[in-house]
């Protein structure tokens, strides 16, 4: 606990640095916790569309019910495959003319239906990526009474381009605005180390152990991390609210985004005070 | 106790501040380490103390050696080797009390025995009735006294003193050293580095170890005549301690 206390009484000794401190590390991870929010809605509108894809096998017209069993369970046993479902030729035509206009002015009179029966095959999450889409087409084009097999292959493609750009932004930004909240940390526990300069010298002198010496600021980087982290949290909120009500719906983060965040933030405040106390007290009991 | 073999210490800018110096300290002995400005005497008490390690030759202090010594024994060491600075070197927003109890509190002394422990050591150094003062409500002697009491809170075996006296008065000086003398009859060893040629002249009896240009040029103890080339001013140590010109 000594640490902490330590900690806590050079943060209350030192207000206004403590508040710059924890304010820009508050700024820092807003930003980021914007960031994750809007990450967060793209990724849910994506995983939506990504939800519609599916891939279409158009069967041969005289395919038969054993052919029809055993060409469903095979695919259905494919380890991209989540579920199969069969249109049949009847079934065809009545959702095309219950979707275009023009069909159903023509149905009444169609004698003989042009539409061929499908399989609608719908891959699991996490396996509706181009290549899996495109093995999986693959593979069923061998079947002889699969005549055809379609999939939208542009969006598919453009979908996960989007997906790569939000990540990537992501990665970047994100570690931009944290390697900027670790320096101000840093910075802040420097600040703190020079203020106490006397005292580490007499500590040192009488024979305090480095853990000893270093603990405090350590302790003093956590906690402005975690309380940047909070205070980043209650302004990412404040700022869901606002879009929320005012602009358009929009989720708010999940609870492990939101622990991750908080930890994250003390974690890096922990990280960028060791960084700062190791360079600062390089010389204590250098010998 | 304290022992040093051909002790050289050279610094990558100033050059050499210590020449193959020996010489051994025994317990409970107190010894005036003396010589003019840049002698090197500082040196010495930082070597003692492990802040700096020898560049050729040994330090031994009790049971850790220069040469073997491990990053994480050097508070160990510190622990058995209290240092009193010229300037005092007080935390001023501490009490007299305060103050001491900080080194007990830094190197994990029980809680519970620190309170008594401090008033022991303030009433030791004769400030018992002085626990609240800060230091800017202190006498000069008054807070060379705290930084003593707080260099002995560990109990060490010896106490380094680096020009002590530097900023006191005659008065103070005296007193200050008076404590030095009756903590080393209490079995402390102390290595007092000085130019005070005044304590040095009120005090034949005490060992003189002399540096000059980073050479240690006279131990009293060894008996052995000073080096005609050693010096040669009207300030030399030897002289004054023998009260007479070197044979």
């Amino acid at each position: 606990m000594r640490p902490f206390r330590e900690a806590l009484i050079s943060l209350v000794r030192r207000p206004m640095l403590a508040a710059l401190s924890v304010t820009a590390i508050s700024l820092s991870l807003f930003i980021l916790g914007l960031f994750g929010l809007t990450a967060h809605n793209i990724s849910r509108a994506l995983a939506a569309v990504e939800e519609k894809v599916e891939i279409v096998a158009y069967l041969r017209d005289e395919i038969d019910e054993a052919q029809l069993r055993l060409v469903r369970s095979e695919i259905g046993a494919f380890p991209e495959v989540e579920s199969v479902e069969y249109v049949s030729k009847t079934e065809a035509l009545y959702n095309a003319s219950r979707e275009l206009a023009e069909f159903s002015d023509v149905f009444p009179d169609v004698e003989v239906n042009p539409l061929p029966a499908s399989l609608e095959v719908r891959l699991l999450p996490g396996r509706r990526d181009p290549q899996s889409v495109g093995t999986v087409a693959v593979r069923m084009s061998g079947y002889d009474f699969i005549d055809d097999v379609r999939f939208g292959r542009d969006w598919v493609d453009r979908i996960h381009t989007l997906r790569r750009i939000a990540g990537g932004t992501a990665l970047i930004v994100g570690g931009s605005f944290a390697l900027v909240a670790m320096l101000l940390v840093g910075a802040t526990v420097r600040m703190s180390i020079h203020a106490r300069s006397t005292e580490i010298a007499i500590m040192e002198n009488v024979g305090a152990t480095a853990g000893f010496i270093q603990r405090p600021f350590l302790a003093e980087g956590l906690i402005s991390g975690l309380a940047g982290g909070a205070f980043a949290l209650a302004l990412t909120f404040g700022a869901y609210r606002l879009l929320d009500r005012a602009v358009m719906a929009v989720l708010w983060l999940p609870d492990l985004w939101i622990a991750a965040g908080i930890l994250g933030g003390g974690v890096l405040g922990m990280l960028s005070a060791g960084r700062s106390v190791r360079q600062e007290l390089k010389g204590l009991y250098a010998i | 106790m304290i022992r040093f073999r051909n002790v050289t210490k050279h610094y990558p800018r100033s050059g050499t501040a210590l020449a193959d110096a020996s010489f051994h300290v025994r317990k409970a002995e107190f010894v005036f380490l003396t010589g003019p400005s840049g002698a090197g005497k500082t040196t010495v008490l930082r070597l003692v103390h492990m802040e700096l390690a020898p560049t050729e030759g040994e330090v031994i202090i009790s049971r850790f050696s220069s040469t073997r010594i491990r990053r994480r024994e050097i508070p160990q060491l510190r622990r058995r080797v209290g240092f009193v600075f010229q300037d005092f070197r007080l935390l001023e927003r501490f009490t007299a009390a305060e103050n001491i109890a900080f080194a007990l509190q830094v190197t994990g002394a029980n809680r519970s025995a620190i309170r008594p422990k401090v008033m022991r050591l303030l009433d030791h150094v004769g400030l018992a009735s002085r626990a609240s003062a800060f230091p800017a409500e202190l006498s000069g002697g008054e807070r060379q006294r705290v930084a003593i009491a707080r260099a002995l809170a560990t109990d060490p075996l010896v106490l380094l003193a680096d020009e002590p006296t530097g900023n006191l008065d005659e008065r103070a000086s005296l007193g200050v050293f008076e404590l030095f003398k009756q903590l080393n009859a209490l079995g402390t060893a102390v290595i007092l580095a000085t130019h005070d040629t005044t304590l040095l002249r009120r005090h034949p009896e005490t060992r003189v170890l002399e540096l000059e240009d980073g050479r240690l040029v006279y131990d009293s103890r060894s008996d052995v005549p000073k080096p005609p080339h050693a010096s040669s001013g009207d300030s030399s140590i030897f002289e004054l301690v023998r009260g007479g010109p070197a044979p």
